[in-house]
């Protein structure tokens, strides 16, 4: 098999599971309870707090553990809404993930204003239309690090700036960059930031909200005192120190791997293109995660691409409504302005640690036919 | 979703594929926005407006579409070919779905498109040859608003 689905979800590291097996039996206890088996669980999850703080440079205390990226998402934006009675608007961008978007949706049904920013042809978001939104009855602002479908990386600096000076809480989804690339919450004027384990050979179901000191938000569960009151329920202890570990070895190797998947996305590209006519790339040429490689293939529709891929063992996705069930392609790339029929035909390759030139070289031998088939078939070709 | 052998072997080998140059009829139906659009080419014999002596013997498509579409375009084609066209109004998208042991539910939208689209070309051949009354009578596709509300 050929994986290159890594924005969908990673395969978990082995030296990840490896520090997570313990914990399942020989250091079962509960982190809460008293005797000493608790307090070596309790050790052991400080002791991945502190990992995890260091990849983003915030505070051990500025961190709550989740069950992923969606949770914090949850948590930070009905948190923060709910926190307070005076500003009703949430502001966030046409390009969030569902996570996000349908959180903001939903908390209409409370009275907020939703406003989504929207976002120029390379997914970039609108800085003008976001300083003409905010206002004194702006709550939050949630705006994504890096789009997960083209891989985008949004101008986090700017857009904590235009917050702070309304007096908002700045929010960024950063599940598709923790691991990825360095973020440093204090120098990027971060409020509060969501990630996700599994997004970088961590476990699944694991995840962390990081949230600065004076940031006020109500807890989404209740119940016992975890996390600091925000996040009630026993600590998934195998999943925290596994999350704890992906941090830990993300911190000592990000930068190398993000050289080589560069080179081997490019490689992808390159390799593709010089074969197929009438490709589009999507996303920002250079601002954008160096693993994702979004593109359309024009004249074809995604969903018959990714099952001719499938067949030769070779793993991506699309963002075409054929694979979605609806009949309207991905939001993010409307969003970007990309016509419907154009949008049908898109389809994601995301690399990762494991992702191997040999496998690129395959996909690019095996891509370009599967592509002269579809468009023979097509209606839409040119002769 | 998943689906069947039958749909996975007419999506990688689909039969009829292309055109025919001056054909006797051309159906097209589907939107490329809603990501669909299936367009057939007829040839018919003897060239009457017999519906029930009329023949389709030849027939090609080109379709734009997800694996259903394509799986759709090639079994309805397989399904009309040879069959007057008489028989061929009287096909419908279940036939079709029946032909390929069944298909995902989400995926009806597009397994409309087979059959109507050949109906499509069975109306322009009836008008080419001078029988819009007839043509009339036949369903082919279905209005736009129609589609959208699948
Ligand atoms: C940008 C983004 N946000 C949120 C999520 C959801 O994260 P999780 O799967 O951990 O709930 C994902 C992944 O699907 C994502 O790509
Ligand atoms: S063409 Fe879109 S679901 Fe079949």
């Amino acid at each position: 098999m050929i994986y290159l689905d890594y924005n969908a979800t990673t395969p978990t590291d082995p030296r990840v599971l490896d520090a997570m097996l313990p914990y399942f039996q020989a250091r079962f206890a509960n982190p809460s309870s008293i005797h000493r088996a608790g307090h070596e669980a309790r050790r052991a999850v400080e002791k991945a707090r502190e990992k995890l703080a260091h990849l983003v440079v915030a505070r051990v205390d500025e961190v709550y553990f989740t069950s992923g990226g969606t949770e914090a998402d949850n948590i930070a934006v009905k948190g923060v809404a709910f926190a307070q009675n005076k500003r009703k608007k949430i502001i966030t961008s046409a390009i969030e993930h569902h996570a996000v978007l349908t959180t903001c949706e939903y908390m209409t049904k409370f009275g907020f204003e939703v406003v989504k920013v929207p976002v120029d042809p390379h997914g970039i978001i609108d800085l003008n239309f976001l300083e003409d939104a905010v206002d004194d009855n702006t709550v939050i602002i949630s705006i994504m690090h890096a789009n997960n479908e083209v891989g985008t990386v949004e101008p986090i600096t700017e857009i904590s700036k235009i917050a702070h000076r309304h007096g908002i809480v700045f929010h960024t989804d950063a599940v598709q960059t923790v691991g990825k690339l360095p973020i440093d919450i204090e120098s990027m004027g971060i409020d509060m930031l969501s990630l996700s384990g599994h997004k970088f050979c961590g476990p699944k179901g694991t995840g962390a909200l990081i949230a600065r000191t004076g940031i006020r938000f109500d807890p989404l569960s209740h119940g016992g005192h975890h996390e600091h009151n925000k996040r009630a329920g026993t600590e998934n202890v195998p999943g925290i120190v596994g999350l704890g570990k992906a941090c830990e070895i993300a911190m000592t190797e990000m930068a190398e791997e993000e050289k080589r998947i560069r080179l081997l996305r490019d490689k992808l590209w390159n390799g593709i293109r010089e074969k197929i006519p009438d490709l589009i790339l999507n996303g920002h040429p250079e601002k954008r995660l160096a693993n994702t490689l979004g593109i359309c293939v024009r004249y074809v529709e995604g969903e018959s691409l990714l099952l001719h891929l499938d067949m030769h063992g070779i793993c991506a996705s699309s963002g075409s409504a054929c694979t979605s069930g609806s009949l309207e392609p991905s939001h993010v790339l409307l969003a970007m302005g990309i016509p419907h029929e154009t949008a049908h035909g898109s389809i994601r390759f995301s690399l990762g640690r494991y992702t191997e030139e040999a496998e690129i070289l395959e996909v690019i031998r095996v891509f370009p036919k599967i592509v002269e088939k579809l468009r023979v078939i097509s209606p839409l070709s040119k002769k | 979703m998943q689906y069947s052998q039958k749909v996975m072997e007419h999506f990688l080998n689909p039969r009829n594929v292309g055109e025919i140059e001056d054909a006797d009829g051309v159906g097209t139906c589907g939107n490329p926005i809603c990501g669909d659009l299936m367009t057939f080419y007829i040839n018919i014999e003897p060239k009457t407006d017999d519906l029930h002596m009329a023949r389709i013997v030849d027939i090609r498509f080109k379709t734009f579409g997800c694996g259903a579409a394509i799986a759709v375009a090639s079994m309805a084609s397989e399904m009309a070919g040879g069959k007057t066209l008489f028989e061929v109004t009287e096909l419908t998208r279940q036939d079709v779905a029946d032909a390929l042991d069944g298909l995902p539910p989400v995926k009806m939208h597009c397994s409309n498109l087979g059959v109507q689209a050949i109906q499509e070309a069975i109306k322009d051949y009836l008008q080419k040859i001078g029988r819009p009354d007839l043509a009339k009578t036949i369903q082919g596709c279905p209005k736009k608003s129609e589609h959208n509300n699948q």
